[in-house]
């Protein structure tokens, strides 16, 4: 094997229960290149690095390390190899401050019992300072934003010596400039000698920032080759094995139906005096910075989050919602932007998933598995949700279809008002559109739509007007011809319109 | 392949969580037939499941808690005052066939509550469960003392026994309340929505919040669950013994319930157990004090044994993983 490949692997596959969802890889990585991988949900691609970083084993198959066989049996041997990966879902304990974080489990000692707490700061100030971030090693993990949290989890993985750094989707929870930092950062590991395995959805990055790009569909090699080389379209078709259509379906006009009323909505500290009309058919979208307060309002509004003043009224009739159970009884839904901590009980069955809100619809007392099983099934077919059986856990799926459960679960009760909270982030084009086309078929059915979206695409291409909040309140709706992306951004910042920041 | 891969691809496909006990179970049973000649006769083996009943029974509402994501401590000075206070009413009352049923009610409504205020202080107080119910174990317990004046509490009724000593069809009464009692439960814990909800919130409590679930109810409801089964063992145990002893009473039973529902496979985290499982952990327990005390080992000896159990079934669980 030549030199400069630093891992190969021959025939690498993996499989679930039975379900094949790696089949046959064989790689070559070279070093200090920046390979992306991209592909569908469940094309495999979050399956092969975790197998690069021993988180999971492989059912058959070898991996070669710089020429050697190696067997990757945890996280720790591939350490010891040099293989770090920033993982989609944070990793960090949030009571522990920087530092703490970055050596956790690689600690610098004093003697044989004392922390060396000294060299470390010093240590994580440099790697800090080459991130280009002015987080201070002694910050508490739990006060820093989503950005923050990703460079400390960077700084851990390039802490020791890292040949190999896998990142699953970085920049989805990153706003623009920081993915430049990102992007400037990744560079320089790169010259420094450090090869790089690049995972996301957003192709446009892909081309800019990979050497070579491999895509995988169905847990199937399609092709390996240079980014400069492929161009957006015919990655987009690779990965979905056809020709991609339109991806947004047309707009519906609503009726003049209001059918969710709130005014003067305050949560103490998070949420101002925020008031808006919902018509019914509508896809009313929110805009707004990270912060700016749109969760909190969806949660306010379903009443898990104390409402400090305000009032929400339905067709009219003012309504009571101080929890959950409230929210789902006037036929409000909530599909949180965090699946795995809020959407879907990961160590549940699909089927259980599905029925779990409405479980009081079908049942007074006694369950019926064959009633809740047909359940599911309905939603497996009408949502193409891939999956071993409806009595798979939904840990074993891929977050496009867990994504789907989540949907399913949530719209189960058939609700009226339907909140969705960033609903395509981290998942793929394909997966995007049928969201788009889903919600689409809802709003046609008479159902509401709250869209609470940072992809300022997504918000100009679906919704019907766009309230845009800043720092807890809501400084302009737009309409028509207003919705543009330059227009929602000057709201959000607060060029135009609203309170000054 | 050879005869120990083979072996290894068939402890691969045991799902240790729901049939390991069962397993388990099996084992010791032909272990205990070949140890002892009188293992399997009947009499032992009612005995045996007599024995467990007790803290068995106490072992299905502990179930629903542990699953739940919590856990209770007080169970063992709950019997303790309960099965107390319950002889003082049947004594109050002459210790006739009323007097019976009287004892009997007062001693659910007493388990009701004392369940009732356990879960009231975790879910309105917000306190830790382990913190709750370490805090009620040493209240029942000394309210126990203070009424009995550290004594005993001794039944007048000559009637009473006949409900804990009885047995129909040749099968003890608390066997029978056991068996029926753990039907039920896994009947409750699976098919009804409350046994779902059960399981959500252990699961992870904020998901099932957001799936409009009231969460704290169903907290709340495991513990009432709990007290129940308490009154229940502490009516067999008392018209058993005709008495309640203040400072013996039920000492130790949360450490058996607990064992019974996490040897049964039962995960300590939360979010998944079964009932049935319970009922096979507390009658491995059985066995395999019934053993020790066939084959004669010191009774001083035996916890060490009964700690071993415990942890080597909570390795085997967490080896499979």
């Amino acid at each position: 094997m030549p030199r400069d490949i630093l891992l190969k692997t021959d025939r690498l596959t993996k499989e679930f229960s039975g379900v094949r969802v790696l089949n046959e890889i064989n790689l070559e990585i070279r070093r200090g290149e920046i390979l992306g991988i991209i592909g569908e949900n469940g094309a495999g691609k979050s399956t092969l690095v975790k197998i690069l970083n021993g988180t999971y084993t492989p059912t058959y198959g070898q991996i070669y390390f710089e020429g050697q066989p190696v067997q990757i049996k945890d996280t720790s041997v591939a350490k010891r190899l040099g293989i770090s990966m920033i993982p989609q879902e944070f990793n960090l304990i949030p009571e522990l401050n920087v530092y703490e974080n970055v050596f956790l489990g690689q600690e610098y000692q004093r003697g044989p019992f004392l922390l060396d707490t000294r060299r470390m700061r010093a240590k994580t100030r440099e790697l800090l300072r080459e991130l280009n971030t002015t987080i201070s090693p002694d910050e508490k993990i739990q006060n820093l934003s989503v950005a923050g949290k990703q460079m400390v989890e960077i700084a851990k993985a390039i802490a020791q010596d890292c040949k190999l750094l896998i990142m699953d989707e970085p920049t989805t929870v990153l706003t623009a400039p920081e993915v430049e930092t990102l992007f400037e950062l990744m560079r320089r590991l790169k010259q420094n000698g450090v090869t790089i395995i690049y995972i996301s959805h957003k192709l446009k990055e892909v081309r800019e920032i990979c050497d070579r790009v491999l895509i995988l569909r169905d847990g199937d090699f399609v092709s390996l080759d240079p980014a400069d080389s492929l161009d957006l379209r015919t990655m987009a078709n690779r990965m979905v094995g056809r020709e991609v259509g339109t991806i947004l379906p047309p707009k519906v006009t609503p009726s003049e139906e209001v059918i969710l009323e709130v005014a003067g909505l305050t949560v103490s500290g998070l949420v101002k005096e925020v008031s808006f009309q919902l018509k019914k058919g509508e896809i009313l979208g929110f805009a707004g910075l990270r912060g700016a307060g749109r969760t909190e309002l969806a949660e306010a509004i379903i009443g898990v989050r104390k409402k400090t003043a305000g009032r929400i009224s339905i067709a009219g009739h003012e309504r009571r919602i101080n929890s959950p159970v409230d929210a789902v009884r006037n036929r409000i839904a909530y599909l949180s932007e965090d699946r795995q901590g809020i959407g879907i009980l990961t160590n549940f069955e699909l089927a259980k998933n599905v029925t779990l809100v409405s479980l009081p619809k079908y049942f007074r007392f006694l369950i019926n598995p064959a009633v809740e099983k047909k359940r599911a099934e309905y939603y497996v077919d009408t949502f193409g949700i891939k999956t071993g059986s409806v009595y798979t856990r939904v840990e074993y799926l891929s977050g496009g279809n867990q994504q789907k459960v989540s949907l399913a679960k949530s719209l189960d009760p058939a609700p009226l008002i339907f909140i969705v909270d960033e609903p395509t982030r981290g998942i793929d084009v394909n997966a995007k559109r049928e969201v788009y086309h889903f919600l689409h078929e809802l709003v046609e059915s008479g159902i509401s739509c709250i869209l609470i979206s940072s992809e300022l695409e997504e918000l100009v291409g679906m919704a019907n007007r766009v309230a845009v909040m800043r720092e807890g309140s809501l400084v302009g709706i737009l309409e028509g011809d207003q919705i543009t992306e330059e227009e929602i951004m000057y709201y959000a910042t607060g060029v135009t319109g609203g309170v000054s920041a | 392949m050879n005869y120990r891969d083979q072996l290894r691809t068939l402890w691969k496909k045991v799902d240790v969580e729901k049939h390991g006990p069962l397993f388990a179970l099996l084992v010791l049973f032909i272990l205990s037939s070949i140890a002892s000649p009188y293992f399997l006769q009947t009499r032992n083996i009612l005995n045996i499941l007599r024995q467990v009943s007790y803290t068995g029974i106490i072992g299905l509402g502990m179930t629903f808690i542990i699953i739940s994501g919590g856990i209770d401590l007080s169970v063992g000075s709950m019997t303790a005052l309960v099965g107390g206070l319950a002889i003082m009413v049947l004594n109050y009352f002459g210790g006739g066939y009323l007097a019976i049923v009287a004892a009997v009610i007062a001693a659910i409504i007493l388990g009701l509550l004392a369940g009732a205020l356990n879960g009231l202080i975790v879910t309105k107080g917000k306190v830790a469960p382990f913190i709750v119910t370490l805090g009620t174990m040493a209240i029942f317990r000394s309210l126990t003392l203070y009424i009995s004046n550290a004594g005993e509490f001794r039944s007048s009724s000559s009637l009473y026994p006949e409900l804990g000593m009885g047995a129909i069809l040749g099968i003890p009464v608390p066997v029978w309340i056991f068996f029926a009692l753990a039907v039920i439960g896994q009947i409750v814990l699976n098919r009804t929505r409350y046994g779902r909800y059960v399981c959500a919130v252990g699961s992870n409590e904020k998901v099932a919040l957001y799936s409009a679930i009231n969460t704290d109810l169903v907290k709340f409801l495991s513990y009432v669950i709990a007290g129940f089964t308490v009154a229940v063992s502490a009516i067999l145990l008392s018209s058993r013994l005709n008495s309640i002893s203040s400072s013996n009473a039920g000492v130790n039973f949360e450490l058996d319930a607990i064992a019974a529902v996490i040897i049964g496979g039962t995960s300590m985290s939360g979010g998944s157990g079964t009932v049935i499982g319970t009922v096979i952990g507390a009658v491995i327990l059985g066995i395999v004090n019934n053993m020790l005390n066939m084959l004669g080992v010191s009774p001083y000896l035996q916890g060490t044994v009964k700690g071993l159990v415990i942890i080597g079934a909570v390795l085997i669980q967490h080896k499979k993983r």
